[in-house]
């Protein structure tokens, strides 16, 4: 039952994702019609606390976590091509402000200085490193979540005198609801993103970063900014995450596993359209649920990363741009129209 | 204070010696194939629980299971390139795209082989007793295992660099990795030289993991450690330069050591310092270019 | 009046210096022709004006202000534009956006969208792309990208535009088309500095030609100059 409520609303989400790419592609046809059933489906998730199980919208909470950060992920390094390794850096600055915060302030308060620690930690990281190319960058940023767990794990130990800290929690189906929140506020973000002049720039970047940057395009600070905004969201659902867990510590707050994971559901889903990485991240959390619980019985919960494994190695070799570069062949084939036209992969 | 240095330099150049044959391995893999290997750690596990089973299970001596593991290891990693990366290469536009391409790949492989293993030889940790006799060398006291591993690392290093330098296809592994589209038309097949680069790199990880088993306990989730030291190690000495990546692991071991010696819990702090600092001010490495 | 000037202009690459104390003067209004065999440090020299890197040593003024050091953008906000040899176009972007790119990031001033959006619809018929505005760029044909490379630099508002061999790869048909949309350029009182292999070209559209060999300046003149000097028959025979 619960798969069944959850896997609905995952659907929803990803029509939201849809709808925002057809608007972005300027498709005016049944614009009424569109809309209309985006009203109905956030209804549909906004109301999962009131007819789902009790464990509905736990579930459903965990599943908008991973959206938001594949989404985010891709938004960066989906059109720079940069990728990023950051993600478990940000997300656990999140986790630890609030970790600080939680029980003194309100959480719209430290979803905010969260959202905004990780902002600021990322115009820092930026500036310093997106002269570094391809590989480089790749390395130095996953050597930054190391850094920080590490450092942070000997200041508790030594100069606290602690392992790690209890966070104030929040009741789950707050929780849902401020996770939900920045989920709009991700897509709308998103959306103008994508519709602005900086979007734009930011598209030529992907596509020609040097012939971009002789045609005036401050390239420099368009991926610092891009790389910013996509940090703030990192942080903000960090800061929610960390009322969930109850007790965080730095191996747990800066887990290599949230870098990994959404760049997973990214890659398998398909970057170059908006709902790809929210396909991506719904399926692998579903089957995670679903693996965990199935092989918890046999004592092997943990072994779900195998089959993880399993899908990425596949996925990159057969679905090189993901299930969105899937549903446009079979669209196209359907419509028997036109060359076959793929998003291009980065 | 003396006896306490030399302590120091000697357990540094012991581990230096495993970082090195790592680091050597992993610049293989990517200064030549490109494929930037986060599963190479999974080597040094994979090959330390294989000597465990063939020293504990079959009575073998661990150094001589070297010529077993080795080249089983070694065909691993050469039908790994056979089938998955040459694929990979095939339908990626551009180097660039082939190395983000090659990266996530090599996390799929490490998380299928971390958790194979989990499956295989649980989450304990193991260890056996090998060599493990005190050696004192002017006042310092180390075992007799590390110093075997101290000279088996070096011997390989240099055997190695010889090969490299001298042997037909050291020279065509050199022509690959300045110009690999050049090489081609030189008629160095380069597939296979690819391939066979993927899997010596390999092999170096294995050999690190049946020398390493000789002194330390170890647990099949160990891998990713030992990839983040080699991937230091490898930008330290110059992503590509294998004499860079010898000599860097000794660095990094004795760094390791040092730090180790006065705050245990900030070795690995202190690493990534000198890793992020390095890439900041000089990219190419020691001995890049 | 000079609009370009560079005093000893060096760049080394390693060891070996692929421009070496190069010194140089575009006047304003004019066609400067930028020859030299393959590996002479033509489009090297083009990438120090551009600022993909900064020269070292050697000085780089445009229109009496020094521009060596600056980041690209900010030399080709100053009016300084350029095109590729291997054509840069943003394939995945409709032509217009291309073009669009170009006024709206690339202006001194900066401009409005709509502003933006009139120049590059402006440039685009100027070199004869209207009907295909709507089509990825990455679909054109050779000679097509390269002329909406060529309005994407002209929409910067350049003062001087710099052509890195636009002529490359095109029939006689094309070749000539390009050579009159040179001259058209011009005539808008846009400055060329232009890299070019093909020698009738260059001849016919330059006013002045400087030439290169292994980093290093061995000519300059008119083209009756440059075609009559022994030294430069000695460089292009003896390759």
């Amino acid at each position: 039952m619960q798969y069944l409520l959850t896997s609905i609303c995952s659907l929803c989400m990803v029509y939201s994702g849809w709808f925002i790419d057809r608007l972005l592609g300027k498709e005016k046809r049944g614009k009424w019609l569109t809309s209309g059933v985006l009203l109905l489906t956030l209804a549909l998730v906004a109301t999962l606390p009131v007819y789902g199980t009790s464990y509905a919208p736990i579930l459903m909470t965990t599943i908008i976590l991973y959206i938001i950060l594949a989404v985010s992920w891709t938004m960066f390094s989906g059109p720079t091509g940069y990728m990023s390794l950051a993600t478990a850096a940000f997300f656990g600055v999140g986790i630890y402000t609030a970790a600080f915060m939680a029980g003194d302030f309100p959480p719209p308060v430290f979803i905010l200085v969260g959202g905004a620690a990780s902002f600021i930690l990322a115009l820092g990281v930026g500036a310093l490193t997106l002269r570094l190319r391809g590989i480089y960058f790749a390395i130095f940023t996953f050597g930054l979540v190391e850094l920080i767990r590490h450092v942070l794990a000997f200041i508790e130990l030594h100069v606290t005198g602690t392992r790690g800290r209890f966070v104030f929690g929040v009741d789950n189906e707050t929780i849902f609801y401020y996770m939900l929140g920045v989920f709009v506020l991700l897509m709308i973000t998103a959306y103008f993103l994508n519709r602005s002049k900086f979007g734009l720039a930011l598209r030529s970047i992907g596509e020609y970063e040097a012939a971009a940057a002789h045609t005036g395009v401050n390239v420099t600070m368009v991926k610092i900014v891009t790389f910013a905004v996509s940090a703030f969201f990192m942080g903000a659902v960090g800061a929610i995450w960390a009322t969930k867990l109850h007790y965080v510590d730095p191996g747990i707050a800066f887990n290599p596993l949230f870098t990994f994971i959404p760049v997973l559901m990214a890659i398998f889903g398909g970057m170059g359209l908006l709902y790809g990485p929210i396909i991506g991240a719904a399926f692998f959390t579903l089957l995670k649920e679903f693996l965990t619980t199935t092989l918890a019985k046999y004592g092997l919960g943990e072994l779900y990363m195998l089959f993880f494994g399993v899908i990425l190695v596949a996925a990159i070799l057969f679905m090189p741009n993901g299930v969105v570069g899937v549903i446009q062949r079979l669209t196209q084939k359907w419509r028997k129209g036109g060359p076959v036209e793929e998003h291009a992969d980065t | 204070m003396f006896a306490s240095i030399l302590d120091i330099i000697i357990d540094g150049l012991f581990m230096g010696g495993i970082y090195a044959l790592l680091a050597m391995g992993l610049s293989l893999q990517y200064g030549v194939a490109r494929v930037l290997n986060v599963s190479h750690g999974e080597f040094i596990m994979v090959g330390a629980f294989l000597t465990l089973a063939l020293h504990t299970g079959l009575g073998m001596n661990p150094i001589l299971t070297l010529v077993i593991i080795g080249p089983i290891i070694f065909i691993v990693g050469y039908l790994l390139h056979r089938t998955l990366f040459s694929a990979l290469l095939k339908s990626s536009p551009s180097t660039e795209v082939f190395e983000g391409k090659s990266l996530l790949a090599t996390f799929g492989l490490l998380f299928i082989i971390q958790n194979v293993a989990v499956l295989i030889w649980g989450s304990a940790t193991r260890s056996y007793s090998y060599l493990a006799s005190p050696v004192e060398i002017a006042g310092a006291i180390t075992s007799l295992n590390r110093m075997v591993t101290l000279g088996i690392t070096i011997a390989i290093g240099l055997a190695f660099y010889i090969f490299l330098a001298r042997s037909r296809m050291g020279k065509a592994i050199r022509a690959a990795a300045q110009d690999p589209a050049t090489a081609g038309i030189m008629g160095v097949n380069i597939n296979n030289v690819l391939a066979l680069c993927f899997g010596f790199g390999l092999l170096m990880a294995g050999i690190a993991g049946v020398l390493y088993s000789m002194c330390f306990g170890f647990y099949t989730t160990m891998g990713l450690g030992f990839t983040i030291i080699a991937i230091i190690v490898v930008v330290l000495g110059g992503l590509g330069s294998i004499p860079g990546s010898f000599i860097g692991g000794f660095i990094l071991g004795i760094v390791g050591q040092i730090t180790n010696t006065f705050e245990a819990e900030l070795t690995l702090a202190a690493y990534y310092f000198i890793f992020i600092v390095l890439l900041l001010v000089r990219p190419k490495g020691i001995m890049g270019k | 009046m000079q609009i370009l000037e560079g005093e000893g202009v060096t760049k080394y690459f390693g060891g070996l210096a692929a421009v070496s104390k190069v010194d140089f003067s575009v006047t304003k209004g004019e066609v400067f022709g930028l020859i030299g065999p393959n590996g002479a440090g033509k489009t090297t020299l083009f990438n120090l004006i551009s600022g993909a890197f900064a020269p070292k040593p050697g000085v780089i003024k445009f229109r009496g202000e020094k521009i060596s050091g600056l980041s690209p953008h900010k030399i080709c906000r100053r009016g300084v534009a350029r095109t590729f040899q291997d054509v840069r176009v943003f394939a995945n972007m409709p032509a217009l956006q291309n073009v669009l790119l170009g006024s709206l990031f690339g202006t001194p001033t900066g401009m409005s969208e709509a502003e933006a959006n009139k120049r590059a619809i402006e440039l685009l018929d100027f070199v004869g792309l209207s009907a295909m505005k709507d089509i990825p760029a990455g679909g054109l044909t050779l000679v097509n990208q390269k002329r909406v490379e060529v309005a994407r630099a002209l929409a910067t508002r350049a003062e001087l535009l710099m052509l890195d061999e636009l002529m490359a790869g095109l029939n006689p048909t094309e070749t000539a088309e390009a050579m009159e949309l040179v001259t058209r350029i011009r005539k808008r009182g846009v400055t060329i500095f232009m890299i070019e292999h093909v020698m009738k070209a260059i001849m016919g559209v330059c006013d002045r030609i400087m030439v290169l060999h292994h980093g290093e300046k061995i000519a300059e003149g008119t083209p009756k100059e440059i075609a009559t000097s022994k030294k430069v028959i000695e460089v292009y025979l003896g390759e």
